[in-house]
């Protein structure tokens, strides 16, 4: 069920409108092309032999059985590595800067589960069997699997850094000193925990890699989801121009970041493909994925002080965040800033202090995962809200409208110069609110009771971000030669008339190949039908820029801005040509339904699409000399940012501000600890929607990624470091019958800076994560106000927390 | 005792078609129908038999291809996803995930098609509660099941 409130007035063809997708017809058949679907012939299969250990020396690798067996192409190991390729580009300044970061592990292992040699055989049996007989001599060393631990550098992971830091300072904005002393309340909260999960995309990474030996080019048959960013890590790392790195992809399963940092494993298979001269094929197993690919942010909040007045005003907070990145950095280091986009979280608070660390342990690297680091920092704020509100006695709701920045001041500043572009928080919430019928809390409440239950309502309110600045990444490290952002597209038009559009961007369910139709449609005067979108990305194409992928919420801006530049580029040409030809003023040519006519023309002053396209392509002799038209179009998209001011650590980091307002009924079994979420609610406002059922089928899978996030995915290591939930059995992921009925709303806001006032969606930034702590933290609050400073909340910690409440109740007040 | 043998001749019926093939006694079902056959519809999700991606039906039954040996499928029949569709002319069911909006990604789908086929054969017009029942098998990332079960659902009232 879908309640829209204040829909745009922008005229509306087929952009607006929920199309069936394009992409549905093969997918539906099982006739997609998904990377392990690909053959070539004498291709080997690859399987990586992978550390056991957390932390331990390598003393030797005997890879002679391996080689005996038959059928065995060949191997490699860290050493080749170490000799045949360069460390890859750090992003960090030191000491995380001189961590020396390699494709295998190099004398050393960091986390289990890190590959540390691959063999390639004829088949896939075939390689684990050789796997098997490679024999790896490990000497163990102490293990960190704690970032405050990690913190004391008493043992000290990368030898080339000194420390367990990678990257530390201080971001201070208005005066928050004076704030909480001039506050009537400050709340003191000790600690707060966001745990390490993933969204694990049902497809594993992988690739086909060839080497063509001519020409000294590797093309990835492959689901990287950011090329751009993959070829920039891979080409020095292998001594080569990225021109020798062609990326190829076609359908992907799922992505939601975790595709992001696969640039080690594929130098390994452009090495092992070279140097056996054929072929070679990597599939990620479901285990390797989740010991040894991408967790999403762990981050723990300490020493958190939030100024209050005595009407609930919310002037300001400080916080100490300690970020755990794994055992090595990678993409990571963009995380402690990132969250510097949504610093003030949807509050109007002005006085904000946040000194943040990030240490490597001996767990999994950390990469982008869907909300990155945003979704974080905004739960830190919805659990101060939260805890704030419980802790003073404020009604949770009332302290949310009071604080929220309001429609009103949209355009919105904050205190650190990122514009929240607009929105409508309040009107939001309300509509959240009505879902789930919020009137009638008190009665459920005491009907549960009588049934032996707690119940609980909560709201998570949360921001999508969009849009990245990637100048963000000098406040990282100001050496780093990385600013703005990109997209490129192109459109042509053939010779019978197909209209073909090529993107740089990397879809992986969201639909672009239809929502790319619709907006070259409405520009040209087609149908999408009549439009041709090519699958996926692949760097022959040329349609893609440094920047080109699918994340960070940004394809309804950068990818349709692209394909809008691109359209509008082709359309002023067939107007020009169909102009030309008719003998008619460019003013009075229309595009309409695969046709080129004057305005109120007679019939035969019509061109039909095709015909423009033959004149150009095939029978052009006629057009005068300094007419040139060539009906294909490439164009990029580049959005206009302020510059960053790495001082102030101010700037525009990104550009639009989706918004999701979540509102949840759960009630809690106090026997069990078990939470059922009775009602559900979430509501979306990302601007113009291009296609709304795609907008809320995105938002739909964000939910579902967040309530198994909050009752149940956990990466929970034990003390030597051994990931206890590495498979589908011990990490439970939601399926049909745990999903609650879920109802959704949605707003339109336009976005005032973005091509077609459509704000980037689909990561959601955790609104189910932020909802349903608040909603556990409402049930137990008869139960001795136990409160939820962990992100993850099964129904062990619940029965824990009611068992011994005030174990939680790590919060101090002082009141004036 | 002797060896145990290290590859079988096996004879199944897919899609239709009479397949006779020698396979290693140890080839999973779904490579089986992915590498030797060909037939790419049917996806690996993971390895512990939890996600359901691989499913194709077995004489029927929905089962898990990734948990069976190729050499247990020999004298059986055997559908995957590709011989849904006869002749390109797509199933209600498939048509209702279009309508529906049912898959994102798409690779969970061909195993949801597979386990709400058999659904619907043994339950024509099965209610919310059937749906999410017969499907919890079946994971998907993308789209939280709602429009899945929505689509199972259209396609089941004949909608």
């Amino acid at each position: 069920m879908t309640v829209v409130e204040e829909t745009t007035t922008l005229k509306k063809g087929f952009v607006g409108q929920s199309i069936p997708r394009k992409e549905d017809k093969r997918l539906v058949q099982g006739l997609g092309t998904f990377f392990d679907d690909v053959r070539r012939h004498g291709m080997g299969y690859v399987h990586f032999v992978r550390s056991p250990y957390a932390h331990a020396k390598i003393v030797s690798i005997d890879v002679s059985k391996a080689l005996e067996l038959d059928g065995v192409y060949g191997t490699i190991t860290g050493d080749e590595v170490a000799i045949q390729t360069d460390p890859f580009f750090e992003m960090s300044v030191e000491p995380g800067g001189n961590i020396k970061d390699y494709a295998l592990a190099v004398g050393r292992v960091r986390h289990m589960g890190e590959p540390v040699a691959a063999v390639c055989a004829a088949t896939r049996e075939l390689a684990r069997d050789a796997a098997d007989l490679i024999e790896v001599e490990y000497d163990p060393l102490a293990v960190l699997v704690d970032a405050e631990d990690s913190l004391r550098d008493e043992v000290v992971l990368h030898d080339d850094a000194g420390s367990n830091v990678v990257w530390s300072g201080v971001f201070d904005w208005g005066d928050v000193d004076t704030a909480l002393a001039e506050a009537d309340h400050v709340v003191k909260i000790e600690r707060l925990h966001f745990h390490r999960f993933s969204s694990t995309p049902l497809e594993c990474a992988g690739a086909l890699v060839e080497y063509d030996k001519g020409t000294g080019e590797w093309t990835l048959h492959c689901n990287h989801q950011m090329p751009g960013v993959g070829a920039i890590w891979m080409a020095p790392a292998l001594r080569v121009g990225i021109d020798k790195l062609r990326f190829v992809t076609q359908d992907i399963g799922g992505g939601f970041g975790n595709k992001i940092c696969l640039h080690p494993q594929y130098v390994v298979l452009c090495l092992m493909a070279r140097k056996l001269g054929r072929p070679v094929q990597w599939t990620e197993w479901r285990t390797d994925q989740h010991t040894a690919n991408a967790h999403g942010n762990e981050r723990t909040f300490l020493d958190v002080e939030v100024g209050v007045m005595a009407d609930g005003t919310m002037t300001g907070f400080k916080v100490r965040a300690l970020d755990d990145c794994g055992a090595f950095p990678r993409y990571e280091p963009l995380g402690c800033i990132i969250w510097a986009q949504v610093t003030p979280g949807m509050y109007g608070w002005r006085n904000i202090r946040v000194d943040f660390t990030q240490v490597c342990t001996n767990k999994s690297p950390v990469s982008p995962n869907r909300g990155y680091s945003r979704m974080q920092h905004l739960w830190l704020t919805e659990r101060i809200v939260d805890i704030v509100a419980a802790e003073l006695g404020f009604d949770p709701v009332e302290l949310r409208k009071k604080n929220y920045v309001k429609v009103e001041q949209m355009p919105y500043e904050t205190p650190n110069g990122c514009v929240y572009d607009s929105g409508d928080y309040a009107a939001a919430l309300d509509i959240a609110l009505d879902l789930v019928d919020y009137g009638s809390i008190d009665e459920r409440r005491k009907d549960a009771e009588a049934r032996g239950k707690l119940l609980g309502f909560g709201i998570g309110s949360t921001l999508d971000s969009g849009t990245n600045n990637f100048g963000q990444s000098t406040l990282l490290n100001p050496e780093l030669q990385f600013s703005g952002n990109n997209e490129a597209a192109s459109v042509k038009l053939d010779i019978f008339g197909e209209v073909v559009v090529t993107l740089g961007t990397v879809p992986q369910g969201q639909g672009h190949e239809t929502t790319a139709a619709q907006v070259v449609a409405d520009i040209i005067g087609c149908s999408p039908e009549q439009v041709n979108v090519r699958r996926g990305h692949d760097t022959w194409f040329n349609s893609h820029a440094g920047f080109s992928g699918t994340y960070a919420s940004q394809f309804a801006f950068t990818g349709l801005g692209a394909v809008k530049g691109a359209a509008e580029l082709l359309r002023a040409e067939m107007v020009q040509l169909a102009a030309a030809v008719l003998q008619a003023p460019e003013e009075a040519i229309e595009l309409a339904d695969g046709m080129a006519r004057v305005k109120d023309g007679p019939e035969e002053a019509a061109l039909p699409f095709m015909a423009l396209g033959a004149i150009v392509n095939a029978n052009n002799a006629f057009l005068p000399p300094d007419f040139n038209p060539t009906l294909n179009h490439r164009y990029v998209c580049r959005p206009y940012f302020g510059m960053v001011d790495t001082e102030k650590k101010t700037g525009q980091l990104t550009l639009t501000y989706a918004t999701q307002i979540h509102a949840a009924v759960v009630e809690v079994d106090p026997e069990t600890g078990e939470v059922e979420i009775v009602d559900y609610a979430a509501v979306d406002d990302c601007g113009v929607r291009i296609n709304p059922q795609i907008v809320e089928g995105q938002v739909h899978g964000a939910t579902a990624h967040a309530i198994g996030a909050a009752l149940s995915e956990h990466f929970v290591y034990d003390e030597e470091g051994t990931l206890l939930t590495s498979n589908f059995y011990d990490y439970h992921v939601p399926h049909a019958m745990d999903m609650p009925p879920l109802k959704t709303g949605a707003m339109e806001s336009p976005s005032p800076v973005a091509p077609l006032g459509a704000k980037g969606m689909g990561e959601g930034g955790g609104g189910g994560i932020h909802c349903l702590c608040a909603a556990i933290q409402d049930a137990l609050s008869s139960a001795g106000k136990p409160l939820v400073t962990t992100s993850c909340n099964p129904p062990h910690r619940v029965w824990a927390m009611l068992q011994d409440p005030e174990a939680t109740r790590r919060v101090e007040v002082m009141s004036k | 005792m002797a060896a145990p043998a290290a590859r079988r001749a096996i004879s199944v019926e897919l899609n239709g078609e009479q397949v006779e093939l020698e396979v290693p006694a140890r080839r999973l079902l779904v490579h089986f129908i992915r590498d030797d056959l060909g037939l790419t519809g049917t996806h690996v999700g993971c390895d512990t038999g939890n996600c359901g991606a691989c499913t194709v039906r077995l004489n029927g039954e929905p089962v898990k291809s990734c948990m069976l040996l190729a050499v247990q499928a020999d004298g059986a029949t055997i559908a995957t996803v590709e011989g849904l569709a006869a002749d390109g002319e797509l199933t209600p069911l498939q048509r209702a995930f279009n309508e529906h909006h049912a898959l994102q990604c798409g690779y969970c789908t061909p195993g949801m098609l597979m386990s709400a086929t058999a659904l619907l054969e043994r339950n024509p017009s099965p209610s919310e509660e059937d749906v999410r029942y017969a499907l919890q098998g079946n994971i998907c990332r993308c789209t939280g099941y709602v429009n899945i079960v929505e689509a199972v659902m259209a396609a089941g009232e004949g909608r």
